[in-house]
């Protein structure tokens, strides 16, 4: 058995049969750019809300179509309106696309080992967001204003490929309104019109102020822009055990039965998405395991 | 010139840069200043100069003829804009834009050649700080390069 | 290896009453189930009777390799395990696990209102007993609870038996699971037949076991009967010609996931999944989402599936191991090194069937002992160069 610590294990409010879904209905459903949408839901069959921690998912079925794992973007302290931010990819994806409000949807969660808020407390927090990344950590940010003076520093690192790929826009401007909190947003590349930064996100980590030796810093989003900006956390002298990344496998089933998200030792559904590096390091330089 | 010299051991591409090289340098830089939109320069000039931003932001892009100018980098204060005067045929590959207004220290690309050609030890110094920010300029836009967050479908 | 002297007094049940203990359990609502002969091999399937036991049959297995043979007698259990296992009634193949309708009011999920079958399993090896515990761990002991797979254990009733001879490619000894049984069970049988007398030596394994021994003619085994039982079993044991070296794997898997031996492995390995198909302790399934053709009710499925599968690891944009040496290597780094990170214990329990139902007879007894090998080779290179 791994000796390391496992990220928190919230407590879950959970059906007898974890395989079955809950019917939700959608409330809103809004385009956030070309091929990435968020949906609003509220459940459907007068149960509970479905309270989570930041960084789970739900395993969301589409009737007929089949069911993907996608992570929750809304507030945690709001979980009457469940909320995530999907980015349309495959055939269950682009179904959900098409939906509309009154809609019905199946949801089965929460899942998964949430950001280390906990661990975070007395810390500079570092998020650092590439591309869809931003949607699981979203709520870690919403978690983190909601108890500002827990923290230190607090910086939010935004990666896209482009100005048109951005999400949640309006809520950045919001974001970049506090005083205490810092938004550096950058685009792999932009046409004439950007004024804002181009380049890698990990050319942002120069800019944001930070103490290495008490830093909390939470990655999500492609595999490779995370590891790179781990490579450059290091040359920053932050240490493995205050990074977190949060990971993706294929999932049929989200309860560590189907096999299918098993990467070395780890259940990306039980040990997983969220996983301090150190417990990851030895997984990372192999291929196809 | 006192003040020149300021500006130069304070930009963090000179740091810890032995204070005996820093008349020699300054006696190639100037002070330079370019409004909003101004290039500082421009694809297939030659390249004779580099910049140390002070203030402002420089965009680097590259015009395309269906889509417009597009900006592969964006350089801030404390950055280095320009290193093709190192390297012949000393040639600008890109353009640089002033996004708004930037003050900046240029460097006389001829003249620093000429002096780490007489100093070597300069030549070094100077080597040294430039392969640094060619290698993250490399990394970056090999990341850049791998498109991370194109849609795979 | 020594034979556990039980402390419990054995009980002894005549050839001719064990069709008594069969109806015993039937009168309780149980489904029983056995080995029974068919399509050349020994597989699990309903029994109705002693009598569609497979008796005076036995097999012979080698990599790659299964026959039925006549017996010289007629010993009912005269053989081990063929390609089925327990897993096909405790963690079935293919499972409706719920429906869907959508109407008017929208989306209604329904569950499966059907009880959870009862069944009594017959002729139970120690290795697959030890293979149950492993899925118990696997489905009952984590955050998570299979409640299929929990119901239908709950309601199992589990009838023993004790190896009196060693498969042509078992290797429960280098595992620590078998060949005795010794828990797990109900009650654990263990045939003799000698010249005129047949009869099975009884151990109770809980009440429920006491419960439906009592209800059938039995007495206690005396000390001569009992130690041809214990025969019986050492025989098992020193046939055994399989050895794995089995410690330490968790370790030596996990410095070799680079070895150049998964490659070579590779040029064999057919990636057909039988091998995840037999094995009593495999458990990775997918589910299949349809509809019916009005669109109005939909289903889901749950199906066996297999790490060899190309799209197994399938993330947006490919699979996650493309490579066929690469899911040889997952599966086996898996069973025999991973498995204890997660469960504390080995996945594997040595009953051989990977190796005889593998249709180029790949054995990963043979394939740590290269790993092994070649490891130290290297050493010895190095420590010579030093």
């Amino acid at each position: 058995m791994s000796t390391l610590t496992p990220p928190e294990y919230p407590a879950a409010v959970l059906p007898s049969d974890p395989m079955l879904p809950r019917p939700f209905r959608i409330l809103r459903a809004r385009a956030e750019n070309a091929d990435t949408f968020t949906l609003e839901l509220e459940p459907a069959d007068r149960g509970p809300a479905l309270t989570f921690a930041p960084g789970q998912f739900t395993m969301l079925y589409i009737f007929g179509v089949g069911e993907v794992p996608i992570s929750i973007s809304g507030d945690p302290s709001r979980p009457q309106t469940l909320v995530h931010t999907v980015r349309a990819v495959g055939a269950v994806t682009r179904a959900m696309r098409q939906l509309k409000p009154g809609d019905m949807l199946g949801v089965r969660g929460p899942f998964g080992a949430a950001w280390p808020m906990e661990a975070a407390a007395g810390n500079d927090v570092l998020l650092i967001a590439g591309g869809i990344g931003l949607a699981p950590l979203r709520p870690a940010l919403y978690s983190l204003l909601a108890q500002r003076d827990r923290y230190g520093k607090i910086a939010l690192l935004i990666g896209a490929r482009s100005p048109e790929d951005l999400i949640f826009r309006k809520e950045l401007e919001k974001w970049r309104s506090h005083l205490d909190l810092d938004v550096l947003v950058t685009v792999d590349h932009a046409t004439g019109a950007w004024r804002g930064n181009v380049g890698v996100v990990t050319t942002l980590i120069g800019r944001a102020a930070f103490d290495p030796m008490h830093l909390t810093a939470m990655l999500c989003g492609p595999e490779i822009m995370m590891r790179f900006t781990v490579q450059e956390l290091f040359k920053r002298e932050v240490p493995a055990a205050s990074l977190y990344l949060s990971m993706e496998r294929n999932m049929k089933c989200a309860l560590g039965f189907c096999g299918h998200c098993q990467w070395g030792p780890e259940f990306i559904c039980l040990d997983g998405p969220v996983f301090r590096y150190d417990r990851l390091a030895p997984l990372f330089g192999k291929r196809e395991v | 010139m006192e003040n020149l010299e300021r500006y130069l051991a304070e930009h963090p591409f000179f740091r810890d840069l032995p204070p005996r090289y820093l008349p020699l340098i300054v006696g190639c830089a100037s002070n330079v200043y370019f409004d909003p939109g101004e290039f500082l320069f421009r694809e297939g000039q030659e390249a004779n100069a580099f910049y140390l931003i002070r203030h402002g932001q420089v965009a680097l892009e590259i015009n395309s003829p269906s889509r417009g100018p597009i900006i592969i980098q964006m350089l801030n204060e404390g950055e280095v804009a320009g290193f093709s005067w190192l390297i012949p045929p000393y040639l600008w590959r890109f353009d640089a834009r002033a996004t708004g207004l930037v003050r900046a220290t240029a460097l006389d690309g001829r003249c620093l050649r000429a002096k780490c050609e007489a100093d070597h030890d300069l030549g070094y110094e100077l080597l040294k700080r430039f392969s640094t920010i060619l290698e993250e300029r490399l990394q970056s836009t090999r990341l850049q390069l791998l498109d991370v967050y194109s849609n795979p479908s | 290896m020594e034979i556990s002297q039980s402390a419990r007094s054995l009980a002894l049940i005549e050839r001719a009453d064990l069709q008594q203990l069969l109806e015993a359990l039937q009168n309780r609502g149980y489904q029983t189930i056995g080995p029974v002969a068919r399509d050349g091999a020994i597989v699990y399937d309903t029994l109705a009777s002693i009598e569609d036991l497979p008796a005076g049959w036995t097999d012979e297995q080698e990599p790659g390799r299964y026959r039925l043979k006549r017996r010289e007698d007629r010993k009912l259990f005269g053989y081990v395990v063929g390609p089925h296992s327990w897993k096909r009634f405790l963690h079935p193949s293919a499972i409706r696990l719920w429906q869907a309708k959508r109407d008017a009011d929208g989306l209604r999920l329904i569950p499966n209102a059907e009880p959870a079958p009862r069944y009594a399993f017959l002729g139970v090896r120690a290795c697959e007993l030890r293979a149950i515990a492993v899925q118990d761990r696997v489905f009952l002991s984590r955050k998570f609870q299979e409640p299929i797979y929990a119901q239908r254990r709950a309601n199992t009733f589990i009838v023993a038996i004790n190896c009196g001879q060693a498969g042509g490619t078992c290797f429960c000894v280098s595992m620590h699971s078998g060949p005795q049984a010794k828990e797990g069970f109900d009650l654990a049988l263990t045939e003799v037949l000698e010249g005129s007398r047949h009869y099975f030596v009884t151990e109770i394994g809980s009440p429920q076991g006491a419960e439906v021994l009592a209800q059938i003619p039995h007495r206690e085994a005396t000390p001569d009967e009992q130690a041809a039982a214990e025969r019986e079993i050492a025989n098992a044991n020193a046939q055994m010609g399989r050895t794995m070296e089995a410690d330490g794997l968790q370790a030596l898997l996990r410095r070799n996931i680079e070895h150049p031996q998964w490659d070579k492995v590779a040029e064999r390995c057919l990636n057909c999944g039988n091998c995840t198909m037999v094995c009593p302790t495999c458990f990775c399934t997918t589910v299949e989402d349809t509809t019916d053709l009005t669109g109005e009710t939909a289903e889901r499925w749950r199906h066996w599936d297999s790490c060899f599968t190309l799209d197994f690891s399938y993330i947006h944009g490919g699979n996650a191991r493309s490579n066929p040496a690469a899911r040889y290597r997952q599966w086996i780094t898996h069973k025999l090194g991973t498995w204890h990170d997660q469960f504390g214990e080995s996945g594997c329990v040595g009953c051989g069937r990977c190796i005889t139902w593998c249709p180029v007879g790949i054995d990963i007894t043979e394939e740590i002992a290269a790993l092994r090998r070649s490891e130290s080779a290297s050493k010895e290179r190095t420590d010579g160069e030093s």
